[in-house]
């Protein structure tokens, strides 16, 4: 169960609406976070001043929170997200090829987003999916058996 | 009651139903009244039986076990005839069984017993009734109405079970624990987190058998005296999620969750709570912080969970696998279950096989089994029968075993005193083009990087190590760096404060003694044997073997190769940047790494 957003709804609705779906509760937290982030990419400022607000959370502990985790952010990322593997069964698939051949093609490291704000290029936990691996996820396609040659292809399918 | 000699069972899977399914019954109906086989032949519904996006409309006839696959309204009347009336098999419908589609769990090998993974991929997770129908929910019953608590917890202990999730703490033990602790709320909590790179058994079973895992925490909860639970699975595995969310659903609408379960007045329901991408949270103090809605920090114990656990009130911890074995347990005895296995440990264990072996997936073996059976027996080999160097057990805490340790037969006490884990089953296969330098550099990379930085030696020792072995790697190692290793190693294991840190020095020292001569190699001659460190590498071209194609030089992304068309082509070393693309187009296999 989630809530709907409505395209171009502010973050001070969507936290309100969250909030009465969820409840007031401090365990309550990381669930809204992950809403927030899943809905608008990132959590922004002014997500976690109205977060601290209606819940009654220094903004500081919301802050240590959503930056401990390594799947929600506190900076906007590019329009298409591309999550590598970067664990040992993808390593010794060919995993290193693979992820040098990404970075050259995108010329973007570890965690940086493109001028255009098309990319951004991440690393990921293990996906659990290692019998096929090297893997890697753009938005929410997964990509198994990947080799450096295929990148190029798998890159321009995305606009 | 009516008798029928055959039963055609139609796949009414929702893309079945959308390519016809329900008029394909109606027609076989129609049919069968046609040709007068009506009281001999009945029609039923089932869930899907083969792939439907490429064989629906299919269906199975019993008790011929055939499977008719892609079958449209007009195939019926000559299906019906043929099959029914004169008792042939239709030859041209029948479905063509393709090579497993499924590339993490094949049919059972010869040395494999499966317990946990005996529901996998044979049952339709998404629907209860499929569980039941294989005995789910009886162990329930069982426990519920004819066992007291404390006979449940004597099973459990009596059959020998431990933690699954690498500890190997009695599960039975820890139940009593909580049976005995004061205070009014006790928690259930199951350890989905698994974070282990290369580990996937966790998954496979949340997504395949959900309901064996409610079950088994519904049975702990009885036997420890909780009303209350959480599965925490990483948000990782999004499927397995919302399977386990359906599951939830499905066992409280049918009253096996909730107020009152199966009319005995014991009451117990359960929430599914994701994480957020944070390997330390599959310790346990961890764990509950992050359910807390904190930053998911370890914290010291004791006080152990058993005491102040969640909210601290006592909290139960066990792992997926841990539970989806207790309804077995329950169902066939404590001696049926310690009859598998080897001294102190019993029952099985399931593995994630990944890296060089021919067979990746996951396997369910009775503990006891040596590591080469496993890679060669179960696992086929290794790829491209190349030469077996390491195996790294346990995930990224784990040490990596050479050959000399392959008749080890697997148990929790041998993996420890071999300087590995148990850990979640993760079973990495490294051959002989693999750098054990680099490996252990890899695995500090990732516990580097996962060290939640709460406590000092995990969090700068860890990164001290990853600067020096960076710097071998690069080329710049130092003679005393291997001192250096091993003083870290054992300062990081002594002190730090969870799991994480004891166990991130585990590559580091097995391979410092098990393939010292590695490490020499790379600082005293600085040279790479396994051709991996790119500092200490070149690529050469062989003189006769190069046709001069060009291939190559129109493909090297910094032209760093060059020569006239027919004739051997040369390197610069000064601008090649070793990416290999030379190397993995040459047709002529002209390209060697020095």
């Amino acid at each position: 169960m989630t809530v709907e957003v409505k395209e171009g709804q502010d973050i001070q609705k969507v936290v309100q609406l969250l909030i009465e779906h969820h409840g007031h509760e401090k365990s309550e937290l990381i669930p809204i976070l992950q809403e927030i982030n899943s809905k608008f990419g990132y959590i922004s400022d002014d997500a976690i001043t109205e977060i601290s607000e209606r819940m009654n959370i220094p903004s500081s502990h919301i802050y240590s929170v959503a930056t401990f985790y390594r799947m929600l952010s506190t900076e906007r990322h590019g329009q298409h997200v591309i999550q590598f593997c970067e664990s040992a069964p993808c390593h010794v698939a060919g995993g290193r090829m693979v992820w040098e051949r990404l970075q050259k093609e995108l010329g973007l490291k570890k965690g940086e987003t493109s001028e255009d704000e098309k990319w951004t290029l991440l690393t990921t936990s293990c996906l659990g999916v290692c019998g096929v691996g090297p893997v890697m996820v753009i938005d929410n396609d997964i990509y198994g058996n990947v080799t450096p040659e295929q990148v190029p292809d798998i890159l321009s399918h995305y606009s | 009651m009516a008798y029928f000699r055959s039963h055609v069972l139609v796949s009414i899977d929702p893309e079945c139903v959308k390519k016809g399914a329900y008029d394909l019954m109606d027609a076989l109906q129609d049919e069968l009244v046609k040709q007068g086989l009506v009281d001999e032949v009945q029609v039923l519904e089932t869930s899907r039986i083969g792939d439907p996006e490429t064989e629906g409309p299919d269906l199975m006839v019993y008790p011929e076990s055939v499977h008719y696959s892609n079958i449209s309204i007009e195939d019926v009347p000559f299906l019906v005839e043929e099959h029914f009336l004169k008792g042939r098999v239709a030859g041209q419908y029948i479905h063509e069984a393709k090579e497993s589609l499924d590339e993490e769990l094949s049919a059972p090998k010869a040395k494999e017993v499966r317990i946990v993974l005996k529901n996998i991929g044979e049952i339709d997770p998404l629907n209860i009734e499929e569980y039941i129908a294989r005995d789910g929910y009886l162990a329930l019953g069982k426990v519920l109405t004819e066992m007291s608590p404390e006979e449940t917890i004597q099973e459990v202990l009596d059959s020998g079970l431990r933690g699954r999730g690498g500890a190997g703490f009695p599960t039975g033990l820890k139940w009593r624990f909580i049976r005995n602790a004061e205070g009014d709320q006790k928690f259930m909590i199951c350890n989905a987190d698994e974070g282990d790179p290369g580990a996937f058994a966790n998954r496979r079973v949340l997504e395949g058998d959900p309901h064996a895992v409610v079950e088994g925490m519904i049975i702990g909860a009885f036997a420890s005296g909780s009303h209350q639970g959480y599965i925490y699975c990483r948000a990782e595995y999004p499927i397995a999620v919302r399977t386990m969310k359906t599951a939830i659903e499905q066992a409280r609408s049918f009253g096996l969750l909730g107020e009152d379960i199966m009319g005995t007045g014991f009451s117990f329901d359960l929430e599914v709570r994701m994480g957020a991408g944070a390997f330390v949270c599959g310790e346990e103090t961890a764990l509950m912080a992050s359910i807390e809605g904190k930053r998911g920090e370890p914290r010291p114990r004791p006080p152990f969970p058993a005491q102040k656990g969640l909210w601290a009130s006592p909290s139960n911890i066990n792992n997926v696998e841990t539970y989806a074995n207790i309804p077995q347990i329950i169902l066939k005895g404590a001696e049926w279950f310690a009859s598998f296995g080897y001294k102190k440990s019993t029952g099985t264990k399931t593995f994630s096989m990944a890296g060089d072996v021919k067979n990746t997936g996951l396997i369910e073996v009775p503990f006891g089994i040596t590591l080469r059976e496993i890679i060669y027996d179960v696992g086929g080999g290794i790829k491209e029968d190349k030469k077996f160097k390491a195996v790294q057990t346990g995930g990224p805490m784990g040490g990596c075993l050479p050959e000399s340790f392959l008749d080890l037969p697997m148990d929790y006490e041998a993996l420890g005193q071999a300087g590995s884990i148990l850990g979640s089953g993760g079973l990495v296969v490294m051959d002989e083009d693999t750098c054990m330098v680099d490996i252990a550099r890899f695995f500090m990379e990732f516990t580097q990087d996962e060290s939640c930085g709460k406590c000092t030696p995990c969090r700068v020792g860890t990164r001290r190590i990853l600067e020096i072995l960076t710097s071998i790697c690069e080329g710049n190692g130092k003679p005393e760096d291997i001192d250096t290793l091993r003083h870290l190693c054992d300062q990081i294991n002594e002190n730090s404060l969870c799991g994480l840190g004891k166990g991130a020095p585990n590559p580091v020292k097995s391979t410092l003694e098990h393939f010292l001569d590695e490490y020499e190699a790379h600082i005293y001659e600085k040279r790479c044997p396994a051709k991996v460190c790119k500092s200490l590498i070149r690529f050469e071209i062989i003189d006769g073997e190069c046709t001069g194609c060009t291939l190559c030089a129109r493909n090297c992304p910094v032209e760093a190769i060059s020569g006239e068309r027919r004739k051997t082509h040369v390197i610069d070393p000064d601008i090649c940047i070793k990416c290999g693309i030379c190397e993995q187009l040459c047709p002529y296999d002209a390209i060697e790494i020095k």
